[in-house]
């Protein structure tokens, strides 16, 4: 795959972009290094290791790796595989230890910080006086760390890339949105947990369906029509979703993120539409915890959405409040791991209100989600063939439409819900990655001179 | 219950039991969906809790079923219902074509103190399925488990008041789960 090829692919100006990108096996080896070595990536949530030597084990792209608490209460991401011969030395989805042992011949890591200098450093090597005649560097051979890891309101991520800016700088005012999905309901910051069990399923797409599904197609609810006949909404109403007004796309052109979300407004101007109106307890909670915010944040903005952090983790902040992250598992391949968010300290009978709603919309057993998946898989399978990958995906609704939004820093909008504008934004950070740019030129603060601009409307700059 | 020792009554129930089982089963293979929902109580409770990888020595954890725990699906009569009828809408993608399935039931079992005739209003039994699926042209997949149900007898005649589906996977490896299990 020549710097020529991966040009060709994205067509940004005419909102076109090739199926090879969703097919090809190159391609999706070049991902892996490129975008998967490079980006911040989601790991999980700290609520999932609340305690010390807890361990919970995750994916960045096809690596698996350990979140895990130390004795000291601080959190690391290690590489689980062992130094040696490369065995998984934890195969296990989460539990608690401070000792990894290696199965295979018995090399074991530390994260007691009283026994080891580094975090995940080798403090046992079988024969280590006999058969290695004490010359075995143990602080050379401990557990791989990631370059650089970050919490985030609860939210653990990390990248492989020592350059990789600060999360918050990759985030941008996209920020904003994340901010409403992992901040308690009644305004304050954090106060939210996962509830036990991630949801992982396998499904026959590639991982950047998903991702550019979340990053705010409005036009595909018309695949969810069977939802709405049936009315699954705990809103007596019937409807899937109903919104507050003022929901629009918006992207983010310089950081590939982007999703469907509220123009800004006074948090006291901010009408909280009553979704649970089959449920007068849990609307009862919701009314007060929403009167409680307006009170708490009275002058400040309220700031609303849903979508997709470049690359693969997507979340949605109101319901069902989850994140997804599409793991790449093949070029034909997706894992999906879904977490699902509440307020740590609501009732009892409101968690187990959100969780009913959550699973009867969500993951495989989803009734909304099923027929996303059945897009995605048979799109994956009918775009492979030799005739049919010749043929350009269309991005064209709305294109040349999208102007600048002040009031979300480096974000553009046309004005509506339903365009696809965010796919392209997403299609052009996926290409700078695919070329190699380095950081500086990633982040734009140096113009590449392969740089592409984001087609705005003519007349605006 | 190592040996079970069955009264000729327990012997009758096990076997109407069985006779209840695999024609529910049959009732799904045949996509006679609406009938099926017939079999469940109004109360009923459906769950398919998620497993998860844990060690041997806290293996009781395996399954994970706290009252907020995520499951793959956790509901009532009223939810299963909306499943059915989202298939009917003829616009449910995920089964429109529909799957076809085959449910293999086997090793079933009642509660000992059941099949000695103690209690006959509700019958608890275990045993295990297998579902193959197969769907479009190369879509298959085979799901397999253990199932616990709490069977009533209403009106005389048995009905799925609770249903407990254990799976063994851990990633949930046929795409979806738009079938009945
Ligand atoms: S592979 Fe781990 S000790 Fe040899
Ligand atoms: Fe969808």
């Amino acid at each position: 795959m020549t710097l020529q090829d991966i040009h060709s692919l994205v067509d940004v100006e005419n909102g076109t972009g090739s199926r090879e990108i969703f097919v090809d096996h190159d391609i999706y080896r070049e991902e892996l290094k490129q975008v998967f070595g490079r980006a911040w990536l989601f790991i999980g949530h700290e609520s999932q290791v609340p305690n010390p030597d807890d361990f919970f084990v995750s994916r960045m792209g096809e690596e698996s790796v350990i979140l895990t608490r130390d004795r000291q209460g601080e959190l690391h991401v290690l590489l689980n595989t062992c130094r040696h011969r490369g065995m998984k030395v934890c195969r296990y989805d989460e539990g608690n230890t401070r000792l990894f042992t290696c199965p295979y011949h018995a090399w074991s890591y530390s994260t007691d910080g009283e026994l080891v200098s580094k975090p995940g450093e080798l403090v046992g090597v079988p024969g280590f006086k006999t058969h290695y005649h004490g010359q075995l560097d143990k602080q050379e051979w401990g557990l791989i760390h990631v370059a650089q890891m970050r919490n985030y309101r609860g939210t653990i991520w990390a990248t492989w890339d020592q350059n990789a800016p600060p999360l918050e700088d990759y985030l941008g005012s996209f920020s904003l949105w994340l901010d409403s999905a992992l901040n308690h309901r009644d305004g304050r910051e954090g106060g939210s947990v996962v509830l036990v069990g991630v949801q992982k399923w396998r499904t026959k797409c590639n991982w950047k369906f998903p991702a550019t599904n979340f990053v705010g197609d409005a036009a595909h609810g018309v695949s969810h029509k069977s939802v709405n006949m049936v009315g699954i909404s705990p809103s007596a109403s019937g409807r899937r979703d109903e919104r507050p007004k003022d929901h629009y796309a918006f992207g983010w052109p310089d950081l590939g993120h982007g999703g469907l979300g509220f123009t800004p407004r006074l948090e006291e101007d901010w009408v909280q539409g009553d979704v649970f109106t089959k449920y007068p307890e849990v609307s009862k909670y919701f009314g007060e915890v929403y009167a409680t915010r307006k009170k708490n944040l009275e002058g400040k903005t309220h700031y609303q959405g849903k979508g997709t952090i470049f690359p693969n983790m997507s979340f949605h902040e109101e319901q069902p409040r989850t994140i997804i992250v599409s793991h790449p598992n093949g070029p034909e391949e997706t894992e999906f791991w879904r977490f699902y968010l509440v307020d740590e300290d609501a009732p009892d009978h409101v968690k187990d209100t959100l969780r009913h709603y959550y699973m009867t919309y969500s993951g495989p057993g989803g009734m909304t989600e099923q027929d996303d998946l059945e897009n995605w898989a048979y799109a994956t399978e009918a775009s492979k063939g030799a005739i049919s990958r010749q043929f350009p995906y269309n991005y064209q609704q709305g294109l040349g439409w999208s102007e600048p939004f002040d009031e979300y820093p480096g974000a553009v909008w046309c004005g509506n819900l339903v365009t696809e504008q965010n796919q392209l934004v997403w299609l052009k950070r996926w290409s700078e990655f695919m070329q190699g740019w380095e950081w500086e030129y990633l982040m734009h603060e140096r113009v590449h001179p392969d740089a592409r601009a984001f087609p705005l409307k003519v007349g605006d700059k | 219950m190592s040996e079970a020792k069955l009264s000729s009554r327990g012997t009758a129930l096990l076997q109407e039991v069985e006779q209840f089982l695999y024609s529910e089963a049959e009732m799904v293979d045949d996509r006679q969906f609406r009938e099926w929902l017939n079999l469940f109580t109004d109360d009923l409770e459906y769950r398919v809790p998620m497993a998860r990888n844990v060690r041997s020595d806290n293996i009781d954890n395996e399954y994970m079923e706290g009252a907020h725990d995520i499951h793959w699906i956790d509901e009532g009569k009223e939810t299963l219902t909306q499943r059915v009828e989202q298939i009917h809408t003829g616009v449910h993608w995920a089964e429109e074509p529909l799957s076809r399935t085959t449910h293999l039931i086997s090793n079933v079992r009642v509660s000992e103190s059941v099949a000695l005739g103690l209690k006959d209003e509700e019958v608890d039994v275990r045993y295990v399925f297998l579902t193959y699926r197969h769907r479009l042209n190369d879509q298959e997949d085979t799901v397999v488990g253990r199932r616990r149900d709490l069977l009533r007898r209403v009106d005389g005649q048995l009905k799925i008041a609770r249903r407990t589906i254990y799976l063994n996977q851990t990633v949930f490896l046929a795409r979806s789960l738009s079938h009945f299990l």
